[in-house]
């Protein structure tokens, strides 16, 4: 659905915030990108690997974050342009490294693209990867539009190369997922080489050499503020040397403009936005700040500009040079969400409750009898949605074996879980069976802890569960450490053969590349019985099999692996293979006096499996079954015909 | 601002509903819009709300968050995703075209929580809005070959009701665009039934 790869400068097309950070990189160049999958920036990547073998692009999905950081570096340091792109979580994965690359610069353009994600939509915690960029002292660059999406990025591998430094593109779910015009600039066609010798050094070195690539890492940042104070991605719009003042980065700067213009402020306010948020473009900022009286931080999660801007504005109130200056943001409450300031999405009645809350202004976007007799419409009749598992999808049969296997155990087992679909294992369309959740890695990690506190008096079944690519990705050392030191734990593993959270991309169990070619398959299997552990592999589809499997090693001694293998249905359905027929035999379903308690709808919870009220027997929805017939093989009356189609 | 249009296309993930954005915000791109699209979809395929923000304009670009209570067109895929969208962004002046046929929450499946009956969603809609179509779209496309086409159904909808300044050929051209062969068959037969399926009712 994309025009991504188009050679036609000036050509306006519509763009999603990922394709355009991806088309920016293909505009200065890229030579080779690698990431790892994850909400919001998944799309970076893909659509790079779309357009690999046209623009000769080294583009891999790598098995995680830091060893993707590592790989684009490398090739960075042999002068060649490389982008990687990440979650925010994926950010801390790769950090490590991130420390030191910052001191050991790179020779091509070095673009390091974090997906932040406010509100945390599909992410664990809202992480403001702002803060790297300031840990690591990095320029850092913030797109408000898809528009800024590309040419920041462009830009991000020009200043890169030209100081010899990684430079942090930083976007959040409402710009990496939102659709915007772009208007296209040419793609290169320079070719270019890689090369690195045995007279090349590239280290962050220690003790002094250290100490001196630190030196060199604060004139590089010296030198990238002075470039920031004459950049083109911050202006300020609004009233001339207004004494109110917004300063905003990023999605801040639109919702911004459109609060100013509802509350009619345009010819009070002025709008400082910024896009090169790290280092700070000081003498830009103090030239609006010396009129300002009060000022308004607007942006997504901490108070990132709202800390540094004051830093900058102390140095002057001290030398009397501004103020008196009050300012309003996240510390001051005025910027807040749902759960409170520095909580949750920004958008535009956000922006507009602060200012009316500083200015003193009465805005209701509805008048009050409106707003009550919506409340009450919705309030009285509008059911809640929770998250669940699709219809078919293999991890309701795994959670329902883990949960009545535990029933007979009856130890009360502890169940951690981990990052993925089946992270919704805690909640009830898991049967709330997972009772962790943290990390990548952190279900086996946690186990580690867990199954060796029998000597302090907690003395239960272990159970972790990750899936295949969360296997590869974060799990392998934590089930070496289990192993190790003999921790009674069962790791089930959900192999679902595919990244299906973020997409269904690819891993290295799947026998395939970003691009889609084939490459060696590396069976988790052959990994765990390499480590030494007993290696069971079931087809949770079997239920009766997955339950007894459960069961039995739950009670063996020492670290065990259990398999749970069954492709993903939304990538069997791509095969376009034909689907039975499922529906329910409604002279033999007997309703409410079967006993089952609704097993279908109420217990197992499958939204394929509805309740037909008027009949007062079970259902199936053609427009949500996809046929995978689990449900016949459960329901107690046989009720539910599968009919196979030919 | 006189001249922006905030569209919400609400519904249920794997109703085919971000293709409907895309649909509509593409055939505005081409009529010379500037368009914002802001789309929520990490519930996507999970079973969740999913709830797409198109903003046009000729004069200028808009973030992509509709303010509260500021929507023109509300394009609902299920009954009571459209009466939540509405309680969020509806207005006097809203018009609304929506799809009857639910989506059972896991919740209400579970036997946790109560799906009201149909009528009365429609009914409390209509309260709140400046008009409602209501379209069999599920049904419609099932009889144009697959339930998936219910997305295409409800853009022949919105094509057909004039509530946009984007053209019906425009449409035409960017379905013809984004399907091959027996696909774009399908999915321009479903558009046109449901353009023709709005011209012959009446509103609520």
């Amino acid at each position: 659905m994309s025009q991504l790869d188009l050679n036609e400068s000036g050509r306006r097309v519509l763009l999603m915030g990922n394709e355009a950070i991806a088309r920016g990189a293909l505009e200065a160049g890229v030579n080779f990108c690698s990431g790892y999958p994850g909400n919001p920036a998944s799309e970076v990547v893909e659509a790079l690997a779309k357009v690999a073998e046209k623009f000769n692009i080294y583009v891999e999905w790598s098995v995680n974050e830091i060893v993707a950081l590592e790989a684009s570096a490398a090739a960075a340091a042999a002068g060649l342009r490389s982008l990687t792109a990440m979650k925010n979580l994926g950010a801390d994965v790769c950090s490590d490294f991130l420390m030191t690359v910052n001191l050991s610069g790179t020779k091509g353009g070095f673009v390091l693209v974090t997906g932040d994600d406010p509100s945390a939509h599909s992410t664990t915690t809202e992480l403001d990867t702002r803060n790297y960029a300031r840990f690591a002292d990095i320029p850092l660059l913030e797109p408000s539009t898809a528009q800024e999406a590309k040419d920041m990025t462009k830009f991000a591998f020009e200043i890169s190369e030209e100081l010899g430094l990684i430079c942090m593109v930083r976007t959040v779910t409402r710009l990496s997922h939102a659709r915007g015009i772009v208007t296209l600039g040419p793609i290169p066609r320079e070719k270019r080489t890689a090369s690195f010798s045995s007279q090349d050094l590239w280290t962050s070195g220690s003790s002094s050499i250290a100490c001196m690539f630190h030196s060199l890492l604060h004139e590089k940042m010296n030198r990238a503020q002075l470039k920031f104070e004459e950049s083109r991605f911050n202006k300020y719009v609004g009233k001339e040397n207004a004494d109110f003042l917004i300063v905003t980065s990023g999605t801040g700067w639109l919702y911004s403009l459109e609060a100013v213009k509802l509350l009619g402020l345009e010819d009070i306010v002025g709008i400082l936005k910024l896009g090169t948020t790290w280092p700070l473009p000081e003498k830009l900022v103090l030239k609006h700040l010396r009129h300002a009286k009060k000022v308004l931080f607007v942006e997504e999660i901490d108070p990132f500009l709202e800390q540094n801007v004051k830093m900058v504005a102390s140095e002057l109130l001290a030398d009397g040079n501004v103020g008196p200056l009050k300012f309003y943001g996240k510390k001051s409450g005025h910027v807040r969400g749902e759960y409170g300031a520095g909580t949750g999405e920004i958008d535009v009645d956000v922006v507009i409750r602060a200012l009316a809350e500083i200015m003193d202004l009465n805005y209701q976007s509805r008048n009050k009898e409106y707003q009550e007799k919506v409340s009450s419409a919705v309030g009285s009749v509008v059911p809640p949605r929770t998250m669940g598992f699709c219809a078919a999808c293999p991890h309701r049969a795994s959670f329902f074996a883990i949960k009545k296997a535990l029933q007979w155990n009856g130890r009360d087992g502890i169940v951690t879980g981990d990052i993925g679909c089946y992270s919704l294992g805690l909640l009830p369309t898991g049967f709330s069976v997972a009772k962790t959740l943290h990390c990548m890695g952190a279900s086996i990690g946690t186990a580690n802890g867990f199954g060796k506190l029998a000597q302090f008096g907690l003395d239960k079944p272990v159970v972790a569960i990750s899936g295949d690519s969360t296997f590869y990705h974060a799990c392998i050392p934590a089930l070496i450490n289990a192993k190790w030191h003999n921790a009674n734990i069962l790791y089930v593993i959900l192999d679902n053969n595919t990244t299906a959270m973020t997409g269904h991309q690819p891993h290295p169990g799947t026998g395939f590349d970003a691009l889609g070619n084939p490459v060696p398959h590396i069976p988790i299997e052959d990994i765990c019985r390499g480590i030494g552990v007993e290696v069971r592999i079931v087809d949770p589809f079997n239920v009766k099999e997955a339950v007894q499997n459960v069961y039995e090693m739950l009670k063996m001694n020492g670290t065990k692996v259990l398999i749970f293998r069954h492709e993903c249905p939304l990538t069997e359905m791509e095969k376009e293979k034909k689907r039975p027929r499922v529906y329910v035999d409604q002279d033999k379903c007997i309703g409410d006096e079967c006993g089952c308690v609704r097993f279908c709808t109420r217990v197992f919870k499958c939204p394929g499996n509805i309740w037909d009220s008027a009949k007062g027997k079970a259902k199936i929805d053609e427009a949500v079954c996809v046929g995978c017939s689990i449900c016949s093989d459960l329901c107690p009356a046989k009720a539910i015909i599968v009919e196979e189609v030919t | 601002m006189e001249d922006l249009i905030n569209i919400i296309v609400t519904g249920v993930g794997g109703q085919g509903n971000i293709q409907a954005s895309y649909i509509i915000a593409s055939a505005a791109v081409k009529d010379g819009f500037y368009v914002s699209v802001g789309e929520t979809y990490g519930a996507a395929q999970r079973g969740g709300s999913v709830t797409s923000h198109i903003r046009l304009s000729k004069g200028t670009e808009y973030g992509p968050l509709i303010p509260k209570g500021k929507a023109h067109i509300i394009l609902g895929f299920e009954p009571v995703e459209c009466l939540r969208t509405i309680g969020n962004f509806g207005n006097r002046q809203t018009k609304v075209i929506v799809n009857p046929r639910p989506v059972y929450p896991i919740d209400v499946l579970s036997g946790e929580a109560i799906y009201p009956a149909v009528e009365k969603v429609l009914e409390a809609i209509k309260e709140l809005v400046n008009s409602v179509h209501v379209i069999e779209a599920t049904e419609l496309a099932k009889k144009a070959g697959d339930t998936i086409l219910q997305n295409v159904v409800l853009i022949g909808c919105l094509a057909a009701s004039e509530f946009t300044p984007i053209k019906m050929e425009t449409f035409n051209a960017v379905i013809g665009e984004l399907f091959f062969d027996k696909n774009l068959e399908l999915n321009l037969k479903a558009f046109n039934m449901g353009a023709e399926e709005f011209k012959k009712i009446r509103p609520l």
